[in-house]
C-alpha cells in the first residue's frame, strides 16, 4: 500500500479545522459553558469584567456581518488561519535554533 | 472553561500569570528535541485544529455546555512540550481577536487549559501505555482516557484556585462538588473527540504521531532484525 504523503495528511488536518470553524460552528450549542453556568448557579458571574479587546472587529466570533452564519464562519476562518501562522513560525523559531547537543544526536542516528 | 477578567484578585492573577510564562518558556527549550521532519509540519496545524474544535460547543446538560480543551490531543500528537506551546498560542488568540477568556486571565487560563491538560493527558497516556498490550491501536485509547480524566482536574485546579484567590465569598466545597460534576460530563466529549482525531492521523500515517513512536520502534526492530536474518541466510 502507498504511503499517505505528509503533505495530504497536513491538508486534511486544515481542511477539517476550516470546515469545523467555517461551517459547523454555526450549530454550535450557545448554552453557557460549564465554568460559565457554574458561576451563575453560585452567584459570581456577575464579578466577571468588561473585556479589554471585547470592542475589536472579531469580539465574540462576531465578524459584525449581515449573517450570523457568515458572521460566525468568517471570524472561525481568520482564528484557523492565524492560530496557523503563530504556530507554524513558532515551530520555525524553535527548530532554527537547535542546540548542538541535538545535531550530533542526529548525525550520529543518520551515520549508524 | 475560558476565565474572564475579574474571577480571581490580582496576586492570583501575577502568581499563574508568572507560571505560564515559565512553562512557556520551559517549553520553548524542551520542544527543540520533540520537533522534528516528522512533527513539526504538524503543529500549526494541531493548533489550528484545537482552535477550531474549541468553537464547537457541544450541550451537556440542560442549558450548559463544554468545549474541547486539547491538552492530551496535542500531547499525544506532537509531544507534550509542544503541545504545551499548541495550546497556550490558540489561548492567546482567542483572548486578544475574539475576547475569548480574560487578558488578565491569560496566567490562569494557560494554566487551567495548556498546563494542566497536557501534563495530566500526557502522564496518564504514557502510564496506560506502559500497562496495556504495546499495540498501535491501543494509542487512541490511552489518548482518550487521559483526555477525559484531564478536563475534571482542570476543573479542580480551578476551585484551588479560586480558593486562593477568588474574588467573590462563596462555598468552596460547592464549588468544587458543581465543577467537577458538569466537568467530568465535558471530559466525555473531550475524551470522544481526542479518540477520532489521534486515531484519524494513527489509521493512515502512525509514524505522525508522536505517541505511538515507543510502540512503532519495537516493531521496527522485529521486523529489521528478522529481515537481517534472511539476508544472512542468501548470502550463506
Amino acid at each position: 500500500m502507498r504511503q499517505v504523503s505528509t503533505r495530504l495528511v497536513a491538508g486534511g488536518i486544515l481542511l477539517v479545522a476550516l470546515l469545523l470553524a467555517g461551517v459547523v460552528s454555526f450549530y454550535a450549542s450557545s448554552s453557557p459553558d460549564g465554568l460559565e453556568s457554574v458561576a451563575d448557579e453560585k452567584g459570581f458571574i456577575d464579578t466577571a469584567g468588561d473585556h479589554a479587546t471585547g470592542d475589536g472587529p472579531l469580539a465574540d466570533y462576531d465578524a459584525g456581518l449581515d449573517s450570523d452564519r457568515a458572521s460566525v464562519g468568517v471570524a472561525g476562518v481568520v482564528g484557523v488561519l492565524v492560530v496557523l501562522g503563530l504556530g507554524t513560525g513558532l515551530t520555525y523559531v524553535v527548530r532554527r535554533r537547535t542546540p548542538e547537543t541535538q545535531v550530533e544526536r542526529d548525525s550520529v542516528s543518520t551515520s549508524a | 472553561m475560558h476565565v474572564p477578567d475579574g474571577f480571581f484578585d490580582a496576586p492570583t492573577s501575577v502568581v499563574t500569570g508568572v507560571v505560564a510564562a515559565a512553562a512557556v518558556g520551559v517549553s520553548l527549550r524542551k520542544a527543540r528535541n520533540e520537533l522534528d521532519d516528522r512533527t513539526a509540519p504538524l503543529v500549526g496545524l494541531v493548533a489550528a485544529f484545537v482552535f477550531a474544535a474549541q468553537m464547537l460547543n457541544f450541550p451537556v446538560v440542560s442549558g450548559t455546555s463544554g468545549h474541547l480543551m486539547g491538552g492530551a490531543i496535542a500531547a499525544v500528537l506532537v509531544g507534550p512540550w509542544t503541545g504545551v506551546l499548541c495550546v497556550s498560542t490558540v489561548l492567546l488568540v482567542q483572548g486578544l481577536l475574539f475576547a475569548d477568556g480574560g487578558i488578565t486571565a491569560l496566567g490562569t487560563n494557560v494554566v487551567l487549559m495548556a498546563l494542566t491538560t497536557v501534563v495530566v493527558g500526557w502522564a496518564l497516556f504514557r502510564a496506560l501505555q506502559v500497562v496495556l498490550p504495546k499495540k498501535t491501536a491501543m494509542v487512541p485509547v490511552c489518548a482518550a482516557v487521559g483526555a477525559f480524566v484531564s478536563v475534571p482536574v482542570a476543573s479542580l485546579v480551578f476551585v484551588a484556585l479560586y480558593a486562593v484567590g477568588g474574588t467573590a465569598d462563596i462555598s468552596i466545597g460547592g464549588l468544587a462538588t458543581a465543577m467537577l460534576g458538569v466537568h467530568t460530563l465535558i471530559g466525555i466529549g473531550e475524551a470522544a473527540i481526542t479518540f477520532l482525531a489521534v486515531g484519524s492521523i494513527l489509521a493512515v500515517r502512525p509514524d505522525l504521531v508522536y505517541g505511538a513512536r515507543r510502540v512503532l520502534e519495537q516493531r521496527e526492530l522485529v521486523i529489521k532484525s528478522s529481515t537481517t536474518d534472511s539476508t544472512t541466510e542468501v548470502a550463506a
